[in-house]
């Protein structure tokens, strides 16, 4: 190790040869060789890791002044709202965090799906992802219970009788999940207690991720392979610069909702204590589940919709092998890139119904869209197939510096 | 390797039995650890307090014909509906074999004019509305969930919508003409 890095800071090389800590984050976050090509939507993941940050630090303050206790809970969000110092801000922070922590993922995610990141060799970087990501829905889900409001409580009491669908063991599942016969107290202990869990799991699959993109490296726009140092540049301070840059405008955004319309993600139902005798008469899950929450509806068999819904995130896994075109970046993929497009809009349709109540035409609309969501799957593999995708640049310096000689 | 039994201190008879030795000690250690789980697991099932709630007692007089009142039994409101005697006609004249889940009026009660059930819907738990005048009672005069659109008869069976069986009906025992056990 030591022959290899030299720093100028004698201290900071005495703890390198004993501890390479130095050395590691000079390799992965200095000198880490990334594409020259990469655009503004490569910022989500950065900007992902700094929500999660931002919700794990705001998070163990709210924890501070926050009662798991059925009797308590609520007031003791409105404590933190009206007498605990600035803890209207940590918790506005907390709440519209979650969503933009969502905004950034989703963002990502699709990210991913455009420009083909999830294909060989990424494979399992993709599959990390998508474990972050549902290790992020369960975190979310048991976040929204602990205010213990009308919507936190029947949220729970829908989201947890999912399980109840399961064939013979259904029942017992769901007296286990709730340690009672509803929803009530051991449940809200034991989905704070988690609560609290889950996002440093996340940490330990972030560094996965991360540890999985270091060894395959970055994707970029054009989605070919990275040919030579002339293709790259160091992350520092490069990709810092451009993500910082990322952050400003991100920041903006989150703060001038937090700031500004801090209750515009939220439901008014939640600032109505639970109330077991009574369901408020529209349920509706945050945002971020929409989508699901709309398939799950427009499956008129209960065991049916339970399936589907989790089946939709589970299919994502088998995408690398689902999509047979060896081709990544949805530039060259002229079928690809409108299928891509109208299954974004499948998505934002699938929210739309779910936001509303199951009645006349949103039943059929839910039906269809739930149909084209899965049937881009298939139609994936298909295209693969047929397609011709257009040709491919030699190398990622070569449209950039090609232009430039000619001149 | 056993049938051919080779003599003691043969390389490959030690070799087994070391092969023996190393999967005997980590299939009981595999069968250590689950056992070990299972306080943990359990300990997330319903606590010894928690089920010593099990039973309330309700005074069903003041309840009228027509009326109805919900009780809290294990942290769930339980439905009790003084039935008229159209609506224990109207029950009995389903054909059962058109039900999602079959069953008669006189298989969910014990007295015809009392119906007693658990008031949370059998698709994801929520409370049917249809227990006060005002609320929408569905188009089979039972209960509607507002949740996912279930719809119950007078009988408390599911007669459309998503949710796959019938309003649960509890343990109950009359302890006099005017008082129920539940649980």
């Amino acid at each position: 190790m030591s022959d290899q890095t030299k720093f100028d800071n004698k201290i900071v090389q005495w703890v390198d040869d004993r501890l390479p800590i130095f050395s590691i984050l000079k390799h992965s976050a200095v000198e880490y060789p990334t594409p020259k090509n990469l655009n503004y939507w490569w910022n989500f993941g950065s900007l992902a890791g700094m929500m999660l940050v931002i919700m794990i630090l705001t998070g163990i303050f709210l924890a501070m002044n926050y009662a798991a206790n059925t009797a308590i809970a609520f007031t003791s969000v409105e404590r933190i709202m009206r007498d605990v110092n600035w803890g209207w801000l940590l918790r506005y922070l907390h709440a519209n965090g979650a969503s933009f922590f969502f905004i950034t993922v989703y963002i990502h995610i699709f990210r991913g799906l455009y420009y083909g990141s999830y294909k060989a060799p990424r494979e399992l970087l993709w599959w990390l992802g998508l474990a972050i990501y549902l290790t992020m829905m369960a975190t979310a889900f048991m976040g929204y219970v602990l205010p213990w409001g009308q919507m936190s409580f029947w949220g729970a009491t829908v989201i947890t009788n999912l399980f109840s669908a399961i064939p013979v063991v259904g029942d017992y599942i769901v007296t286990w999940l709730w340690g009672g016969f509803s929803v009530d107290n051991p449940t809200l202990n034991r989905f704070f207690a988690l609560h609290y869990l889950l996002p440093f799991v996340i940490i330990a699959l972030v560094g996965l991720h991360l540890m999985a993109l270091h060894t395959v490296k970055s994707n970029n726009p054009l989605g070919i392979d990275v040919k030579g140092p002339q293709d790259t540049i160091p992350f520092h301070p490069y990709y810092t610069v451009k993500d910082l840059v990322g952050v400003g405008f991100f920041l903006i955004l989150f703060l001038g909702v937090v700031f500004y319309a801090p209750n515009f993600f939220g439901e008014p139902d939640n600032y109505i204590p639970a109330n077991p005798m009574v369901t408020p008469p529209h349920i509706v899950p945050e945002w971020y589940f929409l989508p699901f929450y709309a398939i799950l509806r427009s499956i008129p068999d209960k065991l049916g919709g339970v399936c589907c819904m989790f089946g939709a995130i589970i299919i994502l896994f088998f995408l690398p092998w689902i999509d047979s075109s060896k081709v990544r970046s949805a530039k060259f993929r002229p079928i690809f890139k409108q299928v891509f497009w109208i299954f974004l809009a499948d998505c934002f349709l699938l929210g739309y119904v779910g936001a509303h109540p199951p009645e006349g035409n949103l039943v059929l609309l839910g039906q269809l869209g739930t149909a084209a969501y899965f049937a881009f799957f298939p139609l994936l593999w298909i295209i693969g197939k047929l397609e011709k995708p257009r040709p491919l640049p030699q190398s990622i310096a070569q449209p950039v510096l090609k232009p430039m000689e000619k001149h | 390797m056993a049938d051919s039994s080779p003599p003691a201190g043969d390389p490959a008879d030690g070799a087994t039995r070391r092969d023996f030795l190393l999967y005997a000690a980590a299939g009981l250690g595999a069968v250590g650890a689950a056992t070990a789980v299972w306080p943990f697991i359990h300990s997330m099932n319903p606590a010894a307090d928690t089920l010593a709630l099990a039973s309330t007692e309700v005074d069903i007089s003041p309840v009228q014909e027509g009326q109805a009142i919900t009780v809290t039994w294990r942290g769930k409101p339980v439905f009790i509906r003084h039935r008229t005697a159209g609506e224990i006609d109207a029950a009995n004249k389903v054909d059962v074999k058109e039900l999602r889940d079959p069953q008669t009026d006189a298989q969910r009660v014990k007295k015809p004019e009392w119906l007693i059930m658990v008031g949370v819907c059998t698709h994801l738990g929520c409370i049917p509305l249809g227990q006060k005048p005002s609320d929408p009672k569905g188009e089979f005069g039972g209960w509607f969930c507002p949740c996912h659109g279930s719809q119950y008869d007078t009988s408390g069976r599911i007669r459309k919508g998503p949710a796959p069986l019938n309003l649960l009906v509890p343990q109950y025992t009359f302890l006099t003409d005017t008082s129920v056990r539940i649980g």
